[in-house]
């Protein structure tokens, strides 16, 4: 899923203080599964705008919306009835989120959350980065470890010289990678694959040539 | 200023704070009644969001009265509302709040004297601290 957290407050607050009325949007998909800006969230979020403006003796009309999918046209269609009523949206999912909202309304629409990265869940509240999207998946040479994602290097043949005690020498809570991956091909009998080199990866469907597209001709 | 009786909402788990109150009472221990307690069946069930919407409404203190830790009935229900306690804390400090107005304690179910001592004492704190500035700022306007 894709990783969010949420923006410092004064941030948010900074965007939208000429504003009177509001439109907080959640989504139900990736950020709501990481705790950033779900319903939940999106609650927090608009109480704690609604103390910062009492506090200045200032009032705020906040509406609260929630929509199964942000980054798609169809499930932003549904803000068409209240986005009339507000001056600005803050939305609370990734930047697909709110650039399908910003591409749809002619409204400010104002980023809550800062999107991190593409990832799985560790244990509760713990989230790593598991996927950079290289667009030539490599996992079934690596023994289903990512090296373009997991090693800080995105090294291809092997770790270098900064492995220290398995662990990578950007920091001793990262494991190395190209450890990870030695080790499981030897668990499932197969270290011989680590001998076979590398070739030197294309990096364009990895965003190297522009923005990507997928066109599935059977569905557009 | 000198009159402020503050709102103190306490979000009491049954198996522990809940019964020490009860426990208060039974033994003649009085407690300010600006605390005004909510039962719950553990404090696990507190939401950051409960807390701030009791800000939010007036409350000029909140505190979430858990078992003591390593003891909660369901576990670890009062390590989630101690993380969700200073979750809102931080969401206060970012909001130039005091921290000091949301609280976590923890009790048995035989601390009467515990549970009337700690609400006397954080009465006392927010009496310090003054009204909720969102109170403050209605009735300025009032």
């Amino acid at each position: 899923m894709i990783t969010a957290e949420q923006k410092p407050l004064q941030e948010i607050i900074g965007y939208i203080a000429p504003y009177g009325k509001i439109l907080v949007v959640g989504c139900n998909e990736c950020v709501t599964v990481c705790a950033a800006g779900g319903r939940k969230e999106v609650g927090l979020l608009a109480s704690a705008i609604h103390l910062d403006r009492l506090k200045q003796g200032k009032t705020i009309d906040i509406k609260e919306i929630t929509l199964e999918r942000q980054c798609d046209p169809e499930y932003v269609e549904e803000l068409v009835s209240s986005v009339g009523e507000v001056d600005a949206i803050v939305s609370m999912a990734c930047g697909c989120g709110v650039q399908t909202i910003a591409s749809r309304y002619k409204v400010p629409v104002f980023p809550a959350v800062n999107t991190k990265f593409m990832g799985a869940s560790k244990s509760q509240g713990i989230w790593e980065e598991r996927c950079q999207g290289c667009g030539d998946c490599m996992l079934g040479i690596t023994g289903g470890i990512c090296p373009v994602a997991r090693c800080s290097k995105s090294l291809l043949n092997g770790p270098c010289g900064g492995t220290s005690d398995g662990q990578c020498e950007i920091s001793p809570d990262t494991p190395c990678a190209w450890r990870l991956i030695w080790e499981r091909l030897v668990e499932l009998g197969i270290e011989d694959r680590y001998e076979e080199l590398n070739m030197a990866k294309d990096w364009r469907p990895a965003g190297g040539a522009g923005p990507r597209r997928i066109i599935r001709e059977d569905l557009a | 200023m000198e009159n402020f009786e503050p709102e103190i909402v306490a979000f009491c788990c049954h198996y522990c704070a809940y019964t020490a109150a009860d426990m208060a009472g039974s033994k003649r221990i009085s407690y300010p009644s600006n605390v005004k307690i909510i039962r719950v069946p553990c404090t696990g069930k507190v939401d950051a969001l409960h807390l701030m919407k009791a800000l939010e409404k007036g409350a000029d203190g909140v505190y979430v009265a858990g078992c003591l830790e390593g003891d909660c009935h369901f576990k670890n229900g009062n390590i989630r509302a101690k993380a969700r306690v200073e979750r809102v804390q931080k969401f206060l400090e970012e909001l130039g709040w005091e921290t000091e107005r949301v609280t976590m304690l923890n009790m048995s179910a035989g601390m009467g004297e515990v549970f009337a001592k700690t609400a006397k004492e954080f009465t006392e704190k927010i009496k310090t601290l003054g009204p909720n500035p969102v109170k403050l700022r209605k009735t300025k306007a009032v």
